[in-house]
């Protein structure tokens, strides 16, 4: 078994119509025994660029803590907050620099993205687990039920769904990828963002 | 770890090699990074180089990007495609982008295509192909249109067609049959496109839309998503789901003030009595 299985855990980002969200399972396990139904595995980074890291446990906490770490830096350094695009390119960075001995962490970015004009514009993006960035249009998906999510929300996800729709599409394509993966589940939190506010919700979900 | 300046150096971290290693001792195998299956090809023509490749990216079976991008900038008139391990390309090209940038300011010349071949190669060899970049590098400078592969290992051909990547037979196979020395530019965009898509319908590693860049002397143009044979078809119904459906238990809402409106109170006059 893969030590990307070792814990379980899966996140899914979707773009909707100036929003975007971003939701994942609450478990932890070791193998097949449950340990936790609320690892929050989505940490806000800034107010409006959360990011989703799945993958095994004790990374999930030193990648969080040096993001956070680098983060700070540059927000100490430029006297500005990070815009999500250059967020994903730090992850990018911090990843590849252990090429040769990596985290065991395949991260998921949503945020809404700063225009020049002033206003915001919906951004996701992932990154596998030595750093290569995937900028995609609609939805981005990792972890252990990554084939199921891509499956689902192949199906159900369309575009500019408002910010209710797409609480209501991106909870659905989680809750209904992670029934079909024994190392996800126990229970979801979905994070909808968009300009002026950001709503989370945790979702009922089964608990077998 | 992290050490307590802004500023890190260089390089790569081997910081976690000994756990891996651990790991990887107790049976436990390492995780796929995502690769680019990939047709990346390239063809000389009467004023340049045409480079063409496919915008798949795979993780095993499967398909992890449908539109990514796969010919990479080195210089204003070099460019280069990438096949292998993705983030292997995308980081060795960005790097010789770099020091080409501050090779041209150095020298106060415009580089050369053999420079950044050499640079390639050289860093390739190096880590003794663990850096799994296989490319096709091509470009214009002082000394003509100039078109390269470089493997992984360092090796490095210089041809006037060249094609790389799992789709690399297919393409080749329409390179051999169709390539004549001194095409015009439509002929040689169109040749490529062909090898592309050959790469594209016959290789599983390969899919979605062709890229293209033509190099001249003069101007260099990206072209990309030139082709877009697989559009996705417009859904039949709505997969919408009705508001409502998803059974939530708690909500928390965090709000952020975006426009403030600010009143400017009518300046008084200067006091003075």
């Amino acid at each position: 078994m893969s030590i990307m299985q070792y814990n379980g855990g899966s996140v899914i980002a979707m773009v909707g119509k100036d929003c975007v969200a971003i939701a994942s399972d609450l478990r932890l396990g070791n193998q097949s025994l449950g340990i936790s139904s609320n690892f929050e595995k989505i940490f806000a980074m800034t107010e409006r660029t959360y990011v989703g890291l799945p993958g095994l446990a004790t990374d999930v906490t030193t990648l969080h803590e040096q993001l956070r770490y680098r983060l700070n830096m540059y927000t100490i350094k430029e006297e500005r907050t990070m815009e999500p695009e250059t967020f994903i390119h730090l992850v990018s960075s911090t990843l590849y620099e252990k090429r040769w001995g990596p985290y065991f962490i395949e991260p998921v970015l949503a945020g809404m993205q700063k225009t020049p004009s002033g206003a915001f514009r919906p951004f996701v993006a992932s990154t596998d687990l030595i750093g290569c960035i995937n900028f995609a249009k609609d939805f981005v998906v990792a972890g252990t039920a990554s084939e199921k999510l891509f499956g689902v929300a192949e199906g159900l996800w369309e575009p500019d769904l408002e910010p209710e729709d797409l609480f209501e599409t991106i909870s659905q394509t989680l809750l209904n990828a992670v029934d079909r993966d024994a190392y996800s589940g126990w229970g979801a939190v979905v994070h909808v963002i968009t300009k002026d506010k950001v709503v989370k919700r945790t979702l009922k979900g089964r608990m077998d | 770890m992290a050490t307590a300046s802004a500023y890190r150096s260089p390089g790569f971290d081997f910081s976690n090699e000994i756990r891996n290693n651990f790991l990887s001792e107790r049976g436990v195998p390492l995780p796929k990074a995502t690769s680019t299956g990939t047709t990346i090809v390239g063809c000389l023509f009467k004023d340049g180089i045409v480079l063409g490749a496919d915008t798949r990216a795979t993780e095993g079976p499967i398909v992890a990007d449908k539109n990514c991008e796969k010919i990479h900038f080195i210089t204003d008139s070099i460019r280069c495609c990438g096949a292998g391990t993705a983030a292997d390309t995308e980081f060795t090209t960005a790097m010789i982008s770099s020091n080409m940038e501050l090779h041209a300011l150095s020298t106060g010349r415009k580089p050369r295509v053999v420079t950044a071949m050499t640079m390639l190669k050289q860093y390739l060899f190096r880590h003794q192909g663990q850096v799994g970049a296989a490319l096709v590098l091509g470009g214009v400078d002082a000394t003509g249109p100039h078109l390269f592969t470089i493997h992984p290992h360092g090796s490095t051909d210089k041809l006037p067609y060249v094609t790389m990547g799992s789709g690399s037979l297919a393409a080749m196979a329409v390179f051999e049959a169709g390539w004549r020395p001194n095409m015009e530019r439509a002929e040689a965009l169109d040749l490529v496109t062909t090898a592309v898509s050959a790469g594209i319908f016959n290789d599983l590693g390969s899919g979605s839309n062709v890229d293209a860049c033509v190099i001249t002397a003069s101007h260099t143009e990206m072209l990309r998503n030139y082709v877009k044979p697989n559009e996705r078809v417009q859904k039949e119904r709505s997969y919408g789901f009705r508001r409502g459906t998803t059974a939530w238990k708690s909500e928390s809402i965090r709000q952020m003030v975006v426009e403030e409106d600010i009143t400017f109170i009518a300046p008084e006059a200067m006091d003075t009595s």
